[in-house]
């Protein structure tokens, strides 16, 4: 049995209408700091989802890290397949934004409650960025 | 609120200016209204992220396209530090086809009208920041050291923002263009104070570690040592790499920061961090080695200065790097040239490190640089490589510059 869906809300994102699984993230995310580019797993041996893929995810994040390179990175992602669908994350930085518009995947923050606490990995997510809505359907217990 | 744009601006996503400067704009303002900017405002210059490596290939296709429908840089544009030093990755060991996508990057960049710099250091080469001017650059260390240290203004502008702003010369505005996003939130309390250019990374590491939010500003106070300019880059590095920090304040040092109360705007800080006396030590100490040998040892992360190269030259004077260790340095083009005439690199090339122009380690395709040459251990004084490098499977030791150089010419690295 699911649950009843679980509501976040917040201000208008970037991107259209997806549908995916989430993979929570406790620690913040770069596509240079933690990620392998060419197989789009984590591959940061320290990172708290060492070895995972973020292809097709709802990548749930605190924050995002460090440079410019996820700018591009989220661009390449997508072309091979490996990007996540939509990422949400605490807070968002300009580069994660600007890499975000221009791949085409959604992405919100500041969402209320925070996606951190609502969100468990596995959960399935729906984001709607225009509306400022997720909905989570937690998954079966 | 809507992002409200100038008739000028109408036209331009109209494609009066072409079909790439109207694209990109649409793309500004995506972002720009993420973000709650009201306008865009114009910028003095652009400075490029994407090399091929972070670009891919999709990257590359996309700069290809602007190229083909006539797209041409309306302000003056840099480019950032690149994958292959194109006299040396050869003999490295880097793939040709690496070499070839940057030679590709470099033919359109310039074909737009950008500068092929080539640097992450274009503030201590050829692009002075000046205060209060609005910026669009890219690279993560630039951009902090041009708001903290000039006063001018950026957001970080990564890869096709940067490219953007070149086209249509001008940025939302929003963060770091704004008076009130530039203010202090954090007071940081230095009781240990930094003596050398590495120690100011250590207590880039030490604050970073703990703000790790674009839209928080640290203020230092209570140091007693003035940094010079190569201090300030360390620093600022750090602080971006660790934390995704645009901005910082030293108070009596930085130019919005002449007093306590004008770097924070009047207002009360959040908190308080305590730097207390041993904490930069201890963070030399966090970066463990898991083996006594140093298989590599790289300085110039971002790109070393002329008098950065000249002191390796000194510590290196009449040594021999180790015949089982690497040694590197990174610059720029500018700074190469003057290294070159002034004899340092041969002093270098001598003890048997080598200068690289361009390039910069982090994206010289480290993975394959380590499986052709058997690199775990990496040493080096930039915080900001020994942050990133481990994603490349790397065992990363940040240490002061002299016992980087010590560990090139022994060979060893100790906790």
């Amino acid at each position: 049995m699911n649950a009843a869906p679980v509501i976040l809300t917040g201000h208008a994102g970037v991107g259209e209408v997806v549908e995916g699984l989430a993979l929570v993230s406790p620690d913040g995310f770069s596509a240079r700091y933690d990620l392998d580019r060419v197989t789009g797993r984590i591959s940061r041996e320290s990172h708290a989802l060492y070895g995972a893929s973020i292809a097709g995810k709802v990548l749930v994040c605190p924050l995002a890290k460090g440079g410019f390179a996820t700018s591009w990175a989220l661009f390449d992602l997508r072309s091979r397949g490996l990007a996540p669908v939509a990422m949400l994350f605490t807070w968002a930085n300009p580069v994660m934004v600007q890499g975000a518009v221009l791949a085409g995947i959604a992405l919100m923050d500041q969402l209320s409650p925070d996606p951190m606490e609502a969100i468990r990995t596995g959960d399935r997510v729906r984001v709607d960025p225009k509306a400022g809505r997720v909905e989570v359907i937690r998954r079966a217990q | 609120m809507p992002l409200r744009l100038t008739p000028e601006e109408d036209g331009i996503l109209a494609g009066r200016w072409g079909e790439p400067a109207g694209r990109a704009l649409a793309m500004q303002m995506a972002v720009g209204e993420f973000f709650g900017a009201r306008e865009m405002v114009p910028v003095a210059s652009a400075h490029l992220t994407g090399d091929s490596e972070s670009m891919g290939d999709a990257g590359l296709a996309f700069v290809e396209d602007l190229v083909r429908q006539g797209a041409r840089f309306v302000v003056p544009t840099t480019t950032n530090a690149r994958n292959v030093d194109f006299d040396l990755y050869r003999e490295l060991g880097q793939p040709e086809e690496v070499a070839a996508k940057e030679r590709r990057l470099r033919e359109l960049v310039v074909a737009m009208g950008g500068v092929a710099l080539d640097s992450c250091t274009n503030y201590q080469t050829i692009c002075q920041p000046l205060f209060g001017e609005h910026l669009a650059w890219g690279d993560t260390g630039t951009v902090i050291y041009a708001n903290a240290v000039a006063g001018a203004r950026s957001n970080f502008e990564g890869g096709p923002a940067s490219y953007g702003a070149a086209l249509t010369g001008r940025v939302p505005a929003y963060g770091m263009h704004l008076p009130e996003c530039r203010f202090g939130t954090h007071l940081v309390e230095v009781r240990d104070s930094p003596r050398t250019v590495s120690d100011w990374g250590a207590l880039g590491v030490f604050v970073g570690r703990q703000l790790t939010n674009y839209w928080l500003v640290p203020v230092f106070t209570g140091l007693q040592v003035a940094p010079g300019g190569d201090a300030l880059k360390q620093l600022g590095a750090t602080l971006a790499s660790y934390g995704s920090l645009a901005m910082f304040h030293i108070v009596g040092v930085t130019p919005e920061a002449r007093t306590l109360e004008e770097a924070f705007g009047g207002r009360a800080p959040r908190a308080r961090i305590v730097v207390a006396p041993g904490a930069l030590a201890s963070i030399y100490r966090s970066f463990v080695p898991e083996k006594e040998k140093a298989d590599l040892v790289v300085f110039g992360t971002p790109h070393l200065s002329l008098f950065e190269v000249r002191l390796l030259a000194e510590l290196l004077r009449g040594r021999r790097v180790h015949r089982d260790t690497m040694l590197l340095l990174t610059t720029n083009q500018p700074v190469k040239a003057l290294a070159d005439s002034m004899g340092y690199t041969a002093v270098i090339e001598e003890a048997g490190g080598k200068i690289l122009a361009g390039a910069c380690y982090y994206i010289m395709t480290p993975r394959e640089l380590a499986r052709r040459h058997g690199f775990r251990t990496i040493v080096t004084d930039s915080a900001k490589l020994a942050n990133i490098i481990p994603a490349s499977g790397y065992n990363a030791i940040f240490r002061p510059t002299a016992d980087c150089v010590e560990a090139a010419v022994t060979g060893r690295i100790s906790a």
